[in-house]
């Protein structure tokens, strides 16, 4: 799967393979050329210096201050170019941007789950169309695993008991490898698959074809009341004995203990798992814990259906949804501490 | 190149001159030197516990709170003064070796040994008592899983990560207890030879640098004690 | 070559630190520095052979596409052992143990290194490390990769990953009293004269790796320790279920693991520094910028471990940062190779075996350091990060600048060591094909990691099979390049040529001495009044306390 007219690089099919490709001839440029420099002037030098008599002793040279300082500025310069590219394409593309279409991901040991938020499901594969933004969450059932598609220079780890995410916008229809790139046990060269990027028509037809399976938002709403979250938060999400759903996501909330967050799918999840962790001001710290009762599928599919309900008395428009300003990085079930800054604050 | 060497001349030297040093001051420097070294690695290797604690404490700070009051103030008050009260028998015992008062050396270091030996009956005491009460983390025992329910949780805090806290304050508090019986062995040691005459103003190395390790673990219960046992005292009493 | 002689050469009989005692016990009871460092070079010998046949099935197996050589499972511990063995206990140990136990001493003027009973005791403290971890791999495997990642090394592996870590547990030790003692014996037991900025650009270095060896390995201990009490407890340290956090792990692994990388090259460095001045006779040019930077590398080394991981869900502004701090590490090294380089210009070279060797660790050090800028470079490190594009990377660094300084070394202090020459031509033709296995080993996995070949991997899709049949052929070319020096130094042990006490005419405190020394190493001890490698003719480097009307054999 290579370029046609570059040998030794992947085909670049999303919007920023060419950009870390650019950087990478940089890169691959300025190596050549000091290692061609510093080789030659070795040769040059172990030649042209070679011993001529036995016991002979050179003047010795102590050294030059002038010299030292170019050669440790320019570098300097050059590493700090580096930095500061391969920084702005990062800083650039750690943003998931705020209308992605988002695709749900789990991995488990050793296949990779799909599932799109019109309900098709996929294993070991994802169809996509060219020109969307595409947005993926992913978690993982088991240990650490890493969703990595060469083709579009992206990747990110996938853990278990919380949400990463990376976004991509394809270019270019064709079939594509994922590979699983951190290592999870036995079958780790086994937990590979395809990304299949196709026409936007093509797309289209693709899914239809597959309209058979409920969305995600669908299966949520059914759980939502086998599970007896109904009983406290009411069938629409209105509330009860337990807080309004509707309209939650990305609103503000306000916690017994006095801090503010921002409703996202890691508080969500967090809120199901381990209740007590975070109890909205105004309720009693009386919702049972589900974990271990939920599969992470389940999870999000609940978090799905939540998603989708729409609130009466929501002042916060869909801008100021989650999606609008995470970063690529995790979501955790603590963010909510985080309320005061946009994007959510991480591990160290 | 004139002058390269100076022949090495063989007087009579002190017994405790070890053959590849040149004299008793470089022996002693030597030595005083690679115990701090060693002192910094511990640093090093506590620090890895530190850091995890400063990480779950931060996450779950109620959790933290409510382990940390059910654990015995009077207990480890005293071990704290126990230990506090050996540094300065140890102290004592350095002085007396430097001013080659034999019996005092003994006298002292027994002391501290004595104390030393108090300080981890205390702590076998303690975790005793977390056995009873089944708060050993993990399936350690599997007969007697962790179970909270002994402990008062403050409001808001989920039962499921105080075993968090119990890990962290045994990994630390065993860590030190090893560390602690590691240095009585040592004094036992030094005791051995003080009490045959071996240390005096001219030598006195091993003691010191037996001194210097004794305070360091000392130091190290002085950290664990505030962030272990006095974490959540304001909150249980509505201060 | 023999036009200036100004003793006797000394015949076999001499007395020196191998024949002063036989017998079993004298070389297991040893304190003698010169002793110990033998006791590694062979246990080290031994493991560094174990990794390379566990290299030898990984390229065997990576021939073709298919998992076809080995089951999964066994292949994942092949290379998690390759790992182990190689990091742990071949490169970590390998020049301070060997050629810095022999050699500090000797080239700061000194009669054994500060604490000789823990240098023994670091030596037993190795092997007991090494004996459980053979043990792991005997009794079944580990099958977590070197790097141990929570949570498949707490709960899901079904391997012994509790014996592994604790073989390297112990062995650590190992590597923090070597580091104690050689700080200690630094500081205190330099001969009269001897001051700091006189000192051989090796013992600079062994000072910065023994700083990093002190400070670091505490912390790979305790986690290691963490991540043994969590398999068998299954407290949720590391368990997201039970609230802990898997992300934990990888800062204090790599916290360590990190700095671990420059102890395995900081010494190489210091032996090239040796070998370039020696064999050009010159002064290393901007002296105290080497010795400098060396320290420079061990304190920022620290401050870099966030780069192994951009991908693993670390904040944005963390991986900047790090990235930064990465950026920022290179120079110093830069600042090295320059002034080797430089060092070179208006010199006096001879194309001996151990320069040829500093002279490849300069160009594979190049290439494998300016490798790392594309990793320290954030969006690129994304695509490439888990590819054999990293793979490649650390082994130009690990094979092509710690190896080859280790066995530049290896020869250029042959003679002191075993008080035989090693065959020239022989040193001279394996350096050569050991420098060309390597190249097209590694060379290939570069451009395999940028196309997207993952790392741990034993089955690949057939695109990549090129590259890796590449690389296969290259490691056998350099598995036979590294076997020939095996066996022509033990050769040597015994019908080599007969070694002078300064065989290359050099100042060197450790050349005023016999090849090999006595055991309390000089005959008086020295008074240091010249520079560092300030080169002088041969007659004002004799023997140090030799008088020439008692040379006499013994």
């Amino acid at each position: 799967m290579q370029t046609s007219w570059i040998p030794f690089i992947p085909e670049g099919a999303s919007t920023v393979s060419g950009k870390v490709d650019a950087l990478y001839f940089y890169l691959s440029g300025v190596t050549v050329f000091f290692t061609l420099l510093i080789s030659g002037v070795l040769t040059f030098f172990v030649i042209k210096y070679r011993r001529r008599m036995p016991f002979e002793i050179p003047r010795p040279i102590a050294g030059s201050h002038k010299l030292e300082t170019i050669w440790s500025v320019i570098p300097f310069m050059i590493a700090m170019s580096m930095f500061a590219w391969g920084a702005q394409i990062y800083f650039q593309n750690a943003r998931s941007p705020k209308n992605a279409n988002e695709i749900f991901v789990v991995g488990k040991q050793w296949m990779w789950k799909i599932q799109h938020s019109t309900g098709q499901r996929e294993i070991n594969e994802l169809h996509v169309p060219i020109g969307r933004k595409i947005k993926l969450i992913m978690t993982s059932e088991d240990t650490i695993h890493d969703f990595f598609i060469p083709a579009f220079r992206i990747k990110a780890d996938v853990l278990p008991g919380r949400y990463t995410t990376q976004w991509f916008e394809a270019t270019k229809p064709g079939t594509y490898h994922l590979f699983c790139a951190e290592y999870c046990g036995m079958n780790h060269s086994g937990m590979i698959g395809s990304v299949i990027v196709m026409q936007p028509t093509d797309f289209d037809n693709w899914l239809s074809g597959n309209s058979s399976q409920q969305s995600p938002a669908v299966a949520g709403q059914q759980l939502f009341q086998s599970l007896g979250c109904v009983s406290c938060h009411g069938a629409n999400g209105e509330g009860g004995r337990g807080p309004e759903l509707a309209g939650l996501f990305g609103r503000k909330v306000f916690l017994t203990n006095g801090q503010t967050l921002i409703a996202d799918e890691g508080y969500i999840r967090e809120s199901i798992e381990n209740p007590q962790a975070k109890i909205v001001n105004g309720f009693n710290p009386i919702m049972p814990t589900f974990q271990g009762q939920v599969t992470p599928e389940q999870l999000i599919q609940i978090i799905s259906f939540i998603k989708s309900l729409q609130g009466f008395k929501s002042a916060i428009s869909n801008n100021d949804a989650g999606s609008c300003c995470e970063s690529r990085a995790i979501d955790r079930g603590t963010t909510g501490r985080a309320a005061e800054f946009e994007i959510v604050q991480q591990e160290l | 190149m004139a002058e390269t060497h100076v022949a090495i001349e063989h007087t009579a030297s002190h017994p405790a001159l070890q053959h590849h040093f040149e004299n008793m001051e470089q022996q002693r420097e030597a030595g005083a030197l690679g115990m701090w070294v060693f002192l910094v690695t511990e640093i090093m290797f506590f620090g890895g516990m530190f850091l995890a604690y400063t990480l779950y404490r931060t996450l779950y700070p109620l959790e933290f709170a409510s382990a940390s009051n059910h654990l015995s103030l009077p207990l480890g008050a005293v071990n704290t003064g126990v230990l506090i009260f050996s540094s300065f028998t140890m102290a004592l015992a350095v002085y007396s070796a430097q001013t080659g008062k034999r019996r005092a050396q003994i006298f002292c270091l027994g002391l501290t040994i004595l104390l030393g030996l108090t300080f981890l009956g205390i702590k076998a005491i303690e975790y005793y008592d977390k056995y009873r009460d089944k708060l050993i983390p993990g399936r350690l025992f599997p007969s007697r899983p962790f179970d909270p329910q002994g402990i008062h949780l403050l409001p808001g805090a989920n039962p499921r990560h105080v075993e968090m806290f119990y890990w962290i304050y045994f990994a630390m508090t065993g860590m030190h207890a090893i560390h602690m019986i590691i240095g009585v062995g040592v004094l036992s040691v030094i005791t051995y030879f003080a009490a045959r005459g071996r240390y005096g103003p001219e030598y006195h190395n091993p003691v010191e640098i037996s001194g210097l390790y004794w305070h360091f673990v000392d130091i190290i219960w002085i950290f664990l004690f505030p962030l272990l046992y006095l974490l959540g005292r304001h909150l249980e009493h509505g201060g | 070559m023999k036009a200036f002689e100004t003793f006797e050469t000394p015949t076999a009989a001499h007395v020196n630190y191998i024949n002063a005692q036989y017998g079993l016990k004298s070389w297991l009871l040893t304190r003698d520095h010169k002793r110990i460092a033998l006791l590694y070079l062979g246990s080290i010998s031994f493991f560094f052979f174990i990794g390379g046949l566990y290299a030898m099935f990984i390229r065997l197996e990576l021939l073709t596409p298919q998992g076809d050589l080995l089951a999964s499972t066994t292949y994942n511990k092949v290379f998690t052992q390759h790992g182990i063995i190689m990091i742990f206990f071949f490169l970590i140990p390998s020049i301070p143990a060997t050629l810095g136990n022999f050699l500090v001493p000797l080239m700061i003027g000194a009669k054994d290194l500060a604490f000789p009973r823990i240098n023994l005791l670091s030596w037993y403290i190795y092997m007991l490390g090494g004996v459980i971890t053979i043990y792991a791999l005997l009794a079944g495997g580990v099958d977590t990769g070197w790097t141990f990642y929570a949570p498949y090394s707490t709960t899901f592996s079904n391997s012994y990953v509790i014996a592994a870590g604790l073989g390297i547990f112990i062995s650590g030790f190992s590597s923090i009293l070597t580091g104690l003692n050689f700080i200690v014996t630094i500081h205190t037991m330099r001969a009269p004269g001897m001051t700091w900025f006189r000192l051989p650009l090796f013992i600079w270095a062994h000072y910065a790796t023994s700083l990093v060896m002190v400070l670091g390995t505490p912390v790979v201990a305790i986690t290691i320790l963490l991540l043994a009490f969590e398999r068998l407890a299954h407290v949720g340290i590391f368990d997201p279920a039970a609230g802990g956090d898997p992300i934990l792990f990888q800062h204090l692994f790599w916290f360590y693991s990190h700095p671990a990388v420059y102890i395995m090259v900081l010494p190489s460095m210091g032996v090239v520094s040796e070998l370039i001045a020696n064999f050009s006779r010159k002064n290393i040019f901007g002296y105290s910028f080497v010795a400098f930077s060396s320290l420079a590398i061990a304190v920022f080394g620290f401050l870099v471990w966030g780069h192994h991981l951009f991908v693993a869900g670390q904040s944005v502004y963390a991986g900047m940062i790090f990235s930064f701090l990465s950026y920022a590490v290179a120079i110093p090294s830069a600042i090295k190779v320059f002034n080797w380089t430089a060092t070179l210009y208006k010199a006096s070279i001879s194309y001996d075996t151990p320069m040829l060797y500093a002279l490849g660790f300069i160009g594979l050090f190049t290439i494998g350091g300016m490798t790392g800028l594309f990793l320290a470079a954030l969006a690129v490190d994304v695509h490439v990060s888990d590819t054999y594009f990293v793979v490649a990377h650390f082994h130009y660094i690990m094979v092509g600048g710690a190896l080859f300084g280790y066995l530049g070394g290896l020869h250029y202090w042959w003679p002191k060591i075993a008080g035989r020459m090693y065959p020239e031509g022989w040193g001279r033709f394996s350096a050569l094909v050991i420098f060309v296995g390597f190249n097209l080993t590694f060379l290939p996995q570069f451009v395999a990691g940028y196309l997207g070949m993952p790392r741990r991997y034993h089955a690949y899709p057939p695109e990549f099979q090129v590259f890796n049949v590449l690389s296969s052929a290259g490691a056998s070319i350099l598995g036979v390049g590294l076997l020939i020096p095996m066996i022509y130094l033990v050769w040597s042990m015994r019908y080599g040529k007969r070694a002078e006490p300064n065989p290359w005419h050099l100042p060197g405190l450790e050349w005023r001495t016999a090849s090999p020394p006595p055991t309390e190493n000089f005959l008086a001890t020295p008074i240091v009044t010249w520079e560092a490698y300030e080169f002088a003719p041969p007659e004002e480097m004799e023997v140090i306390g030799k008088m020439k009307e008692e040379a006499k054999p013994v």
